[in-house]
């Protein structure tokens, strides 16, 4: 019993020093890069009233919330299982008016369940959302973000998956379908099973919505084949204005990361009752699944006095970092300050501790544990005086 | 051309599944029932076979260790299938899932007992029809726990039915006709889709002209 005593739940880790200096180094850029672009950090709480932390965002996030009892009002509070929502709370109350509200985040969320075996109930989730914005600048501008964080990571090769949630809405509720038969059509969608949809699209009367209905799980197409389905299918305007604006995005992104590779699923339908309009992912091999996403959710807000437009996007970091090499080869190695030096070794000390980690010798400490710290240690020269000296296994 | 992994269960779907993949241009190049070896290179230089426990197949895929996989409806049904695709119905190793127990047995006035394999299956099913039912895990040999008086109910794969008519059990309600899907990691179906594509087409020719044979 005793030897089990150490163990974490499931899905719950601890970063070990070589990890959390990793992150935490890769924490620092990203916000430096967010703050770069203009986006101010917030700190949104832990814990608040589940009244607040669910409103308007459906029952997947309800089911992953964490719940617990105020002991001061008696009401129920949640642990944040997603912040997207919560800053989009703070940007409803608290927007400079009328334009433009740039806010990053970073934090750790408890979700009661992991999305796979493999995957954490406690990411490190982080994030940008650009809100009061409903043109696709906006969606420009995060996805370009998205891009720039990854490439911080230094994964390669990125692919950018693009979707737009109007485009299978207006279809469904074109096709003139009963909810159960348009209940089964989005889940053959979603499953991309093409014989299920060719066979519900037999019972759609209008042609061309047939068509239409047919052609979407078979349009995982690249942005040199996006013009065919605007020409064939634009007779739609919802439709049209939809695979424009893909076109739009894909057109700038294309231009700025060339080396990202754009394709768009029309059928994707991850997040379709939460997002509004545009939304993308970023995959890449190795991974199994999105390493980033996000998307429009506009008029969230709405319940807490504002409604406004709103599009972001997150990322876990612990999921990022896990796989990604070692570039560095180690942590870097300090100074060792032997248990023989006195006071007049301080003021150095102190100098060099401006750019490096110094290490004080404590009683006890055997050289090996030493040596697997610090290469290089405090020694006196020929004067008396106290300089840095390379430490090697010989010496 | 990407690289692609096809994961297949072990067992009777495997006998179906060669030949739809051979029909499909995809062979591997040893026999794959004989050997002791779970990697498989094929006649196809980016397509390795690999096989698998029936229900590790949708792990394997759904975690992108496999791209694509060839998974019973039962187990995705079981296991759920939230991030996977499921392009197609390859129509093979069909049964269906139904509820059965002793003939002329009715359960009225008390709480349902069913003893299954499919614990999370049979648990949304009666929930769906509002009874209130304990579900017993069982790993095998489901017909004697009605007869042993473990449950008043199973639920399992029936096929001919004739295992549940030599113990005198009937089978009830259809919960769903199961057969073989092909499975496709979400990512995998993004990244490689061309490749996917291509193999996904192949084998839907493959299962039209079985239909049709």
């Amino acid at each position: 019993m005793k030897s089990a005593l150490w163990l974490l739940p499931d899905g719950i880790e601890e970063l070990l020093p070589e990890d959390a200096e990793r992150i935490e180094a890769f924490r620092s850029q990203l916000l430096g890069l967010y703050h770069s672009w203009g986006y101010q950090m917030v700190v949104p709480p832990l814990v608040e009233f589940l009244d607040s932390l669910l409103t308007g965002v459906g029952q997947d996030l309800e089911l992953q919330t964490f719940k617990l009892t105020d002991q001061v009002t008696g009401r129920l509070m949640g642990v944040r299982a997603d912040m997207t929502p919560q800053v989009a709370r703070i940007d409803a109350r608290f927007h400079p008016a009328g334009r433009a509200n740039r806010l990053c985040y970073i934090g750790s969320v408890l979700r009661t369940r992991a999305r796979t075996q493999l995957s954490s109930r406690s990411p490190l989730q982080s994030g940008c959302e650009l809100f009061g914005v409903a043109e696709v600048e906006a969606d420009i501008e995060i996805i370009s973000l998205m891009l720039e964080a990854l490439r911080l990571t230094g994964i390669q090769p990125v692919h950018l998956d693009l979707s737009h949630v109007a485009i299978s809405r207006q279809l469904l509720a074109l096709s003139g379908l009963d909810s159960a038969t348009q209940a089964a059509l989005s889940d053959a969608w979603r499953r991309k099973a093409v014989p299920e949809v060719d066979q519900i699209a037999k019972s759609v009367t209008d042609p061309k919505i047939a068509d239409a209905i047919r052609a979407l799980p078979r349009s995982m197409v690249s942005l040199s084949e996006l013009h065919t389905l605007i020409t064939r299918y634009g007779s739609d305007e919802v439709v049209k204005s939809s695979l424009l604006s893909l076109q739009r995005v894909a057109t700038v992104i294309s231009a700025r990361f060339p080396e990202v590779e754009i394709c768009f699923d029309l059928c994707e339908m991850r997040g379709y009752n939460y997002h509004t309009g545009l939304f993308f992912a970023a995959y890449s091999p190795g991974f199994g699944q999105a390493i980033a996403e996000g998307g429009r959710y506009d008029g969230v807000g709405e319940q807490f006095g504002t409604r406004r437009s709103a599009t972001g996007f997150s990322v876990d970091l612990r999921a990022l970092l896990k796989r990604r090499e070692d570039q560095a080869g180690g942590p870097v190695k300090g100074v060792l300050v032997p248990a023989e030096a006195d006071e007049s070794a301080w003021a150095l000390i102190q100098s060099l501790r401006q750019t490096e980690a110094v290490i004080c010798e404590m009683p006890g400490d055997t050289l090996a544990s030493l040596q697997q710290r610090c290469n290089r240690r405090l020694v006196r020269n020929a004067t008396g005086q106290w300089c840095v000296k390379d430490w090697n296994l010989d010496d | 051309m990407s690289e692609v992994i096809i994961a297949l269960s072990k067992g009777r779907i495997l006998d179906d599944t060669l030949p739809l993949l051979a029909d499909a241009g995809i062979w591997p190049e040893e026999d794959v029932r004989k050997s002791r070896k779970l990697i498989f290179a094929t006649n196809k230089p980016n397509i390795r076979l690999v096989v698998l426990r029936a229900t590790d197949v949708p792990t394997y895929v759904q975690h992108g260790a496999a791209d694509l996989g060839v998974s019973g409806k039962d187990v995705l049904l079981e296991n759920g299938a939230d991030n996977l695709c499921e392009p197609l119905d390859l129509e093979i190793a069909s049964c269906r899932l139904m509820t059965a127990s002793v003939v002329g047995r009715q359960v009225t006035g008390r709480r349902r007992r069913v003893a299954t394999k499919f614990v999370n299956i049979a648990k949304r099913y009666y929930a769906d029809r509002g009874i209130q039912a304990d579900i017993i895990k069982l790993y095998g040999g489901m017909e004697l726990a009605p007869l042993m008086g473990l449950a008043d109910e199973i639920v399992d794969i029936v096929d001919t039915g004739n295992t549940l008519k030599a113990n005198g059990l009937e089978p009830l309600e259809l919960i769903e006709h199961i057969s073989s899907r092909l499975i496709a990691n979400q990512a995998s179906m993004k990244m490689k889709y061309a490749t996917l594509r291509e193999i996904i087409e192949g084998l839907e020719r493959a299962v039209i002209q079985r239909r049709s044979a």
